[in-house]
């Protein structure tokens, strides 16, 4: 289903690309973009106040355990891509982390690991691929799904299929777990709302231009530096 | 000879600075830090979103070892050279309000983070360093929040901060330039000023 919509979308993308003037480089899609992240922000007017409700509700312990199972789970994809990345002292942090969450973290509910001193990771499909070498691409933003390099959507697609959720045979339940894990991140983002409504010109932009420049750092694992540096000749408080 | 070398070698080494002293970038970070999350942590008006307080805390413990000047310079870009001294002046008075803001809001998101500071790496005679360190939370990766720092005569002053690679200055930088080609620098500050005044206006 997931697939059957990113490819109409991309498709429309395509088209909607060809009658757009391109003011940005970074964003020739602009127009596209733009008309998704006005869905998006609708389709917030209804998420959101479910978002909220959940983080009120529910029992900072429960959260938290939701929180980890999930992230459990993905640690598998994480440790994947980290080997994939030729980052095999990740890849087995990664391991040791499932191990002992799976375990005495009695089904990932709790992370035991971080006590322990292995880190959570956090690789996808996209940043191996940036990793390999592959460049960005256009800028895109899907519905429900966000923002995206061109090369990171089709880095979701591949995420999306080894997701093991959508192998989880009865229907009821694999929707209410899709759903409690969506409504679970868009309440872990509530307190960046705030941020970004009183930061941002054009929060379209101001989530782009951020959106790019954390793939950039997460594809080089922190190790980016940021645009521009050398624009401003700043040298000791005089800046010409 | 052999002892005056040492007592000569004695004497360099007493005199050397001491990096954990607070005049070293990190130490001062990590003090600011320490004494904003402090309050922060016995503050429920603050935990709760009240944005005021949290910019009151913020002007009072932060703002004196930011260089607001470079900040802006580094938002705006190339342009900044076109600026006359009276728009440079406005222009950093307008964006500093805006990064109080934007940090403070960050602030009243704070629940029961740890930072953990990471080594920093600087020779004796630096004058520009990065201090790293990350915010740990359960159940997430630690965000990296990353501050660059220059040796000014008053002292160390923080010209960047950068948040899980998104840098709170650098993202402005389309938005400044685009601003600037259309309206000019002059349009760039009513830009500000408008955006500060519609903030001020909020609820909290």
């Amino acid at each position: 289903m997931a697939k059957r919509v990113f490819s109409v979308a991309f498709a429309a993308a395509v088209l909607s690309g060809c009658a757009t003037t391109a003011n940005n480089p970074k964003d020739p899609f602009e127009g596209f973009n733009r008309a998704m992240f006005s869905v998006n922000e609708g389709l917030d007017v209804v998420i959101k106040p479910v978002a909220q409700g959940y983080d009120s509700v529910m029992p900072s312990p429960i959260k938290a355990g939701i929180g980890n199972f999930f992230g459990n789970v993905y640690d598998v994809w994480t440790m994947l891509n980290n080997f994939l990345q030729g980052k095999p002292s990740e890849g087995f942090s990664d391991f040791g982390r499932i191990a002992l969450n799976t375990t005495f973290g009695i089904a990932g509910l709790f992370d035991v690991a971080s006590e322990l001193g292995l880190e959570k990771h956090a690789e996808d499909f996209g940043q191996t691929l940036g990793k390999w070498g592959v460049g960005d691409g256009p800028y895109f933003y899907w519905p429900i799904i966000g923002p995206r390099t061109t090369r990171d959507s089709f880095g979701w697609v591949v995420d999306t299929s080894a997701d093991p959720v959508w192998y989880v045979d009865d229907v009821a339940v694999r929707n209410t777990l899709v759903g409690v894990r969506y409504i679970d991140l868009r309440a872990s983002l509530l307190p960046t709302d705030k941020v970004v409504e009183q930061a941002a010109f054009d929060k379209y932009n101001y989530i782009r231009d951020a959106y790019l420049q954390n793939r950039r750092s997460e594809i080089n694992d922190g190790k980016a530096i940021p645009e521009g540096r050398d624009d401003a000749d700043c040298k000791q408080n005089r800046c010409y | 000879m052999k002892s005056l070398f040492s007592l000569l070698l004695g004497v360099f080494v007493l005199c050397a600075p001491a990096f954990a002293q607070e005049d070293s970038p990190d130490a001062l970070i990590k003090k600011v830090t320490d004494d904003v999350l402090t309050i922060v942590r016995q503050d429920k008006d603050i935990q709760s979103g009240n944005t005021k307080k949290a910019i009151a805390l913020v002007e009072a413990k932060v703002l004196p070892h930011f260089n607001f000047v470079h900040m802006t310079a580094l938002a705006v870009g190339r342009d900044w050279r076109e600026a006359t001294p009276e728009q440079k002046k406005q222009l950093a008075e307008e964006f500093k309000t805006l990064l109080v803001r934007t940090y403070s809001n960050a602030l009243t998101g704070y629940k029961d983070q740890t930072i953990r500071y990471k080594p920093t790496k600087m020779q004796n005679g630096d004058s520009d360093v990065l201090v790293r360190t990350e915010i740990v939370q359960s159940g997430s990766k630690p965000i990296a929040l990353d501050y660059s720092v220059e040796k000014l005569p008053d002292g160390w002053k923080v010209y960047d901060v950068v948040v899980a690679g998104v840098s709170l200055v650098s993202n402005y930088r389309d938005t400044f330039a685009q601003e600037i080609r259309a309206n000019k620098i002059d349009g760039l500050i009513k830009m500000l000023a408008t955006k500060n005044k519609q903030n001020e206006a909020s609820k909290t």
